[in-house]
């Protein structure tokens, strides 16, 4: 229920019941937690090890030895740190356009689309339809889209709107709109569900009592549909942040939008050099869960976590 | 009427020629009605009459198909419902969930940019006893201190018209009998027009100033509550608005202050005052409580009309009154209510009876008998238990 999101009363936690710790509930969520333990916490106590290496002594390319090389940290951050900057703005701008994109597309699919289910679920198909393709070749798709050759940027040269010169592939504007490209239907389906359960009648309660639509809508509907918007924000922004696909120079990005994500692949694949690779990837992981906290406390959702 | 200041009482709403279709059906035809300021009116109905409808077309969430909305003389058809002086209490409540309750009834006067919200919120609450819990969230409280909530946040904006919505349908029966006499103080206190929907008879009955009847679309009777229960004009007024006994038969004598109507063979007199048709054939009817049970035949009065023997087939004591069901053979059961005035019944199931009532009591109904069928009581569920075991029995009899 979306505004169980609302209530403090909620999650009876000092329920007796559940409190009374049962061999049997242990024995059956056992298979959970070796699970992650295996899979979670192994390798990121690897991953935290690793970013504290040190170059071993006359040591190969690829080589190190475990140390606490803290300086493995500053040494990322000082080469990276536009990169760093990089990955927030740019997550926060395909969130931000997705979001914008997202939400009159969910609010019609799940509120005025309620009297056609039939096209409800239309909409919703081609909503996920995109799924159904690869990731990675619809990006591919767009990159011929926006090449140079491409219909569209000779079009757009030809009406004088982009420069003889100019590049769409290997921007910022195209690796921001790769990203709110393949993040929308992440954004839509938690709006959806929480906007399709919307119940209409607070709205002609707020009309009732003078509140103009927009106001309804800032007031009432904004306020029911945050659960949706939370979800659906941190589904894109997360991923987004450490997204390598869109920014690569081989799909929709060049060199001057690396974002974290590539850097870690360079370091990683490339270059070997593994502590500094899990320092980004740490550093990464750290400034998403602040950020994250951060928002889900500001905006009164915490039991979406 | 300005939406940025208080009204300062009550405005005249008037229908005028209000037509509402949707597909696939009509819901309201041709709908006139002038409700004056300052009163308390119900309009009174069975589910999917209309009433609801014609609430929600008031208050602007509906558009009409034809005709016009006049509030206080000014014509609001074409107003959004933001803009019309007029608020609501949803048969729902739709409190806002996010809010406390003080900033659910400061929501409306925070819109119209009126000030002081918070203080005036608090006032409204302190009128529906509810101060003390102004920082709660509405899912907080109990169905009774939320329809108070909602009624303060409707009030405190002092609309011209205040529009309620079934609101006390989902409170039990105490609850409901206290929140009536306090809507009707509350109505007195600030003087507001009241448009007050609901299903239920004696709401209706006990709190509004004047009661239209609507079935299917259309004002059946329009009328101060004891006119509407002492002279119903159709059939269908005579048995929602209370239980009424009817029978049908020819007029076959008229004189200039009384009809005579065959009933079976039995003649029984209705005053012409308070017939609608005085010729050919006609409904008539009169109130159970009106009946008075005789163990013999009484003697001739020219004052009242008897009609027996009978056989009472149930009776069920209710408290302040006792039920009973009378069959008399060639017109129907009738119901009898019987003040309990001495101990015990006055009649045994299976004991005859006579029934007498002063001729002044009955009514005939506007309704002709040909065209509009025989309306079915709506009888309570042990009327209906009786009524099919008699003819199982009598099934059972044949066979």
């Amino acid at each position: 229920m979306a505004f169980a999101a609302f209530s403090s009363t909620a999650a009876p936690s000092t329920d007796p019941v559940a409190r009374r710790r049962s061999p049997v509930a242990l024995f059956l969520l056992l298979p959970g937690i070796l699970y992650l333990v295996l899979f979670f916490l192994t390798p990121l106590v690897s991953l935290l090890l690793t970013s504290f290496q040190a170059p071993r002594e006359f040591g190969d390319i690829g080589q190190y030895d475990y140390a606490f090389r803290w300086q493995n940290y500053v040494e990322v951050v000082t080469t990276y740190w536009p990169h760093i900057v990089r990955s927030f703005s740019y997550a926060l701008a395909a969130t931000f356009f997705a979001l914008l994109i997202s939400y009159p597309l969910a609010y019609f699919i799940g509120v005025k689309a309620r009297k056609w289910p039939l096209l409800q679920s239309l909409m919703l198909v081609s909503v996920i339809a995109p799924f159904f393709i690869s990731f990675l070749l619809r990006t591919l798709a767009w990159k011929q889209l926006f090449s140079d050759e491409s219909f569209v940027v000779q079009s757009l040269k030809a009406l004088s709107l982009l420069g003889p010169e100019a590049h769409v592939t290997g921007t910022a504007f195209s690796v921001i709109f790769g990203l709110t490209y393949n993040f929308i239907p992440f954004m839509t389906l938690p709006l959806y569900t929480t906007l399709e359960r919307l119940d209409v009648r607070y709205l002609e309660a707020g009309n009732d009592l003078y509140a103009s639509p927009f106001q309804v809508f800032r007031k009432v509907t904004i306020p029911l549909s945050m659960p949706g918007i939370v979800a659906g924000t941190l589904l894109t922004f997360i991923p987004a942040a450490g997204d390598y696909i869109n920014a690569s120079r081989d799909f929709l990005g060049g060199t001057g939008t690396q974002m974290m994500g590539n850097v870690i692949e360079a370091n990683f694949l490339v270059l070997q050099n593994y502590p500094s690779a899990a320092a980004l990837s740490i550093i990464l992981m750290t400034v998403i869960l602040v950020i994250v906290s951060v928002y889900v406390k500001r905006s009164g959702t915490e039991e979406l976590l | 009427m300005a939406v940025g200041a208080f009204a300062d009482r009550g405005a005249d709403l008037e229908l005028v020629g209000i037509e509402k279709r949707f597909p696939g059906f009509t819901a309201i035809e041709n709908l006139n009605l002038t409700i004056p300021a300052g009163s308390f009116f119900a309009l009174l109905g069975p589910s999917g009459c209309g009433k609801t409808t014609t609430l929600r077309l008031v208050a602007g969430l509906e558009d009409p198909t034809n005709g016009r909305i006049l509030i206080g003389g000014e014509d609001v058809t074409n107003q959004k419902s933001f803009q019309r002086p007029v608020n609501t209490v949803f048969q729902s409540y739709a409190l806002f969930p996010h809010m406390t309750v003080l900033e659910n009834v400061a929501f409306g006067l925070r819109r119209r940019k009126i000030g002081d919200p918070v203080a005036k919120a608090h006032e409204a609450l302190l009128l529906v006893e509810l101060d003390h819990l102004a920082h709660r969230k509405p899912q907080q409280l109990s169905g009774g201190q939320q329809q108070r909530v909602a009624l303060a946040r409707a009030i405190v904006n002092r609309p011209a018209l205040l529009l309620l919505d079934e609101p006390l349908g989902a409170l039990d029966l105490k609850l409901r009998r206290q929140m009536q006499l306090e809507l009707k103080t509350i109505q007195e206190e600030v003087g507001l027009t009241f448009l007050h929907v609901t299903h239920d008879q004696e709401e209706a009955m006990t709190m509004a100033d004047t009661i239209a009847v609507m079935n299917k679309g259309r004002i059946e009777q329009m009328g101060e509550p004891q006119q509407l229960y002492e002279l119903p004009k159709t059939a269908f007024v005579a048995n929602f608005l209370g239980q009424s006994n009817l029978f049908t038969g020819p007029v076959v004598s008229t004189t200039s202050t009384a009809i005579a109507v065959d009933v079976s063979g039995q003649k029984i007199v209705v005053p012409v005052s308070r017939a609608h048709r005085t010729s050919g054939e006609v409904t008539i009817g009169v109130r159970p409580e009106k009946l008075t049970l005789h163990a013999e035949s009484p003697s001739h009065d020219a004052d009242r009309n008897v009609m027996g023997p009978g056989k009472v087939i149930d009776v069920s004591f209710s408290g302040v009154s006792t039920q009973y069901l009378v069959s008399v053979p060639g017109v129907d059961t009738l119901v009898v209510f019987a003040q309990n005035t001495a101990f015990g019944p006055a009649a045994h199931v299976g004991a005859e009876v006579w029934l007498s009532w002063n001729i002044d009591h009955g009514f005939g109904l506007d309704d002709d008998p040909a065209d509009a069928p025989r309306f079915e009581a709506d009888l309570d569920t042990k009327t209906i238990a009786q009524q099919r075991r008699s003819s199982l029995r009598a099934e059972l009899k044949e066979a």
